[in-house]
């Protein structure tokens, strides 16, 4: 039997209690999102002398929702979680203060810097701000995806899968999450079908312990085209490119595992994306707006890596702190 | 063999040095086929040597069923916690809290204990207009990172109101209910047998839903 305890715990209720968000100051820097790119952001910025603070709705980003990290330079394993606890302690050792679990709804330009608005309607004030928001999982935008989700179609295979004991799945990608996913399932599940429309772009490392498992198959060049089922999902359909054969798999589970979207909504109308949605910055991450830097998945930086996100959280804090000392 | 290895023992010791008032739990099992009650046991006897503020009631939920009956209890092993008034506040463990539950667990015993931070004025409110009974069921898998998160969300509601129960529900346990409301992505989040969500939503979406029962 595993417990998975947080090691900050004390850091929320016990002696290592860290100062309160106080929502009347000043802050020289905001930073909007706890995963790795707002986590390396806040530390570099602490470690100047800035006054900042972290808002977010989800300690650890999307890092927590990853069964395993092993290409972190100088950690040659770790859980998703673990990671992250790992950087919130080294962070929360500097006290910098953090609110969790709130939404920013907007933020707007003032004389003196930004006025960013939380979902509960309080206002905190900055001279700067660091957009972190990272991103959330790509949906594959096929019939019947959004009437089975939550009912047969997920988006977490280490949440989900328990729940498909013994029964037959499928996973939905060619890269390194998918291939994770479905080696994970593969312990859980009776069967799992890896179904991807093009080939592999997963590290070779773990295609080769995917094709270790017995019971996995693998469908490349094949496009999946409707989820169906009778109130959960009963199965798919696929079209096999090479033959232009239609099928049909007969599966309970349908993980989806096909990259990510930028988490983009509080920048929509204010700042410059791409044709993906993605946050443009330049090499210093700075955004079409002065004062405005932004880090990590959120950003049209290629590779959505962690430690990317880490590097990047790092030179938007670097560059901010210039702005702010030029005044 | 201890279920708790010593590093976690003594960081368990740890953050129980910051509980004010004691605590009881009240954990309920039953005869013959119980999936994890022995283990349940076990583990909680584990937790009550951890700490002076923490005792330990075990009850089968057929023999002391009017006990039951008190705490809403109807599956088995199920954990309830009460505060030093022996008080059931509305917080529920149905199955083990292994795996990730253990971090909704170790702050319900502490949330209990009367430490944690008061919940924002305009949520208070809220809280404080209903006027029927509310119960929240939440859903979990032990390998769910963000579940625990929501299970501590609607614990927290039951502490601040005496008309809400909410229960961590370990899908896999009761796999039976589970079925019924059709869970197949956690958390979960049943209110009242009748309004639902998925995710670890925001404290507000948990008050919209629960609005609906009024």
């Amino acid at each position: 039997m595993d417990f998975n305890l947080n090691m900050n715990l004390n850091e929320q209720y016990g002696k290592n209690k860290k100062a309160a968000f106080d929502k009347e100051a000043l802050y020289d820097m905001l930073i909007i999102g706890l995963g790795p790119a707002g986590l390396s952001a806040a530390l570099y910025a602490k470690r100047k002398g800035l006054m900042v603070g972290v808002v977010s709705n989800k300690v650890g980003g999307q890092v927590v929702d990853t069964t395993s990290v092993e290409n972190y330079l100088g950690i040659d394993f770790a859980t998703g979680e673990g990671l992250v606890e790992k950087f919130m302690h080294h962070v929360q050792t500097l006290d910098v203060p953090m609110l969790k679990d709130a939404d920013v709804k907007s933020f707007e330009k003032t004389e003196s810097g930004f006025e960013v608005t939380l979902g509960r309607g309080e206002v905190i004030k900055s001279k700067t701000l660091i957009i972190a928001t990272g991103s959330k999982p790509r949906r594959l935008g096929v019939k019947g995806e959004e009437a089975f989700m939550g009912r047969g179609v997920a988006y977490c295979a280490i949440c989900d899968g328990p729940l498909f004991e013994g029964r037959d799945v499928v996973v939905a990608g060619g890269g390194n999450s998918a291939v994770e996913a479905a080696i994970d399932l593969s312990k859980i599940a009776n069967s799992v079908t890896l179904v991807h429309r093009s080939e592999f772009r997963a590290d070779q490392i773990i295609i080769d312990h995917l094709n270790r498992q017995s019971n996995v198959i693998i469908h490349l060049q094949t496009e999946i085209q409707e989820v169906f089922g009778d109130g959960l999902v009963s199965g798919i359909k696929v079209l096999d490119k090479a033959t232009g054969e239609v099928r049909e798999l007969k599966v309970e589970g349908l993980f989806v595992e096909i990259g990510y979207l930028p988490n983009n909504q509080l920048v929509i109308d204010k700042l410059d994306l791409n044709n993906r949605g993605e946050i443009i910055v330049n090499a210093l991450n700075e955004t079409s707006m002065k004062g405005v830097f932004a880090a990590g998945d959120v950003t049209d930086t290629p590779y959505k890596q962690i430690i990317v996100a880490a590097s990047e959280g790092a030179k938007a804090a670097l560059t901010a702190n210039d702005y702010i000392n030029r005044g | 063999m201890a279920l708790l290895n010593e590093q976690l023992q003594g960081q368990l010791k740890e953050v129980f040095g910051s509980m004010k008032n004691e605590i009881t739990l009240a954990v309920f099992t039953k005869e013959g086929d119980c999936y994890s009650c022995e283990e349940t046991i076990s583990f909680m006897k584990e937790i009550e040597a951890l700490s002076d503020k923490i005792s330990l009631e075990t009850y089968d939920l057929e023999k002391d069923s009017e006990r039951a009956g008190d705490y809403n209890v109807v599956m088995a092993p199920s954990i309830v916690i009460l505060d030093s008034d022996k008080k059931y506040r509305g917080v529920k463990f149905n199955g083990i809290p292994a795996g990730h539950e253990i971090n909704s667990f170790i702050p319900g015993i502490l949330e209990v204990s009367g430490v944690g931070e008061a919940l924002p004025e305009e949520l208070l409110a809220q809280i404080n207009a209903l006027s029927k009974p509310v119960n929240i069921k939440v859903f979990v898998t032990l390998s769910c990172p963000h579940c625990a998160g929501a299970v501590q969300k609607a614990h927290k509601l039951a502490l601040e109101s005496d008309l809400i129960d909410a229960e961590m529900v370990e899908a896999q346990t009761f796999d039976e209910l589970s079925n019924k409301f059709n869970v197949s992505s956690v958390p979960k989040i049943v209110i009242n047998d009748q309004y639902e969500f998925v995710g670890n939503q925001p404290l507000e979406v948990f008050l919209e839903e629960i609005a609906k029962t009024q």
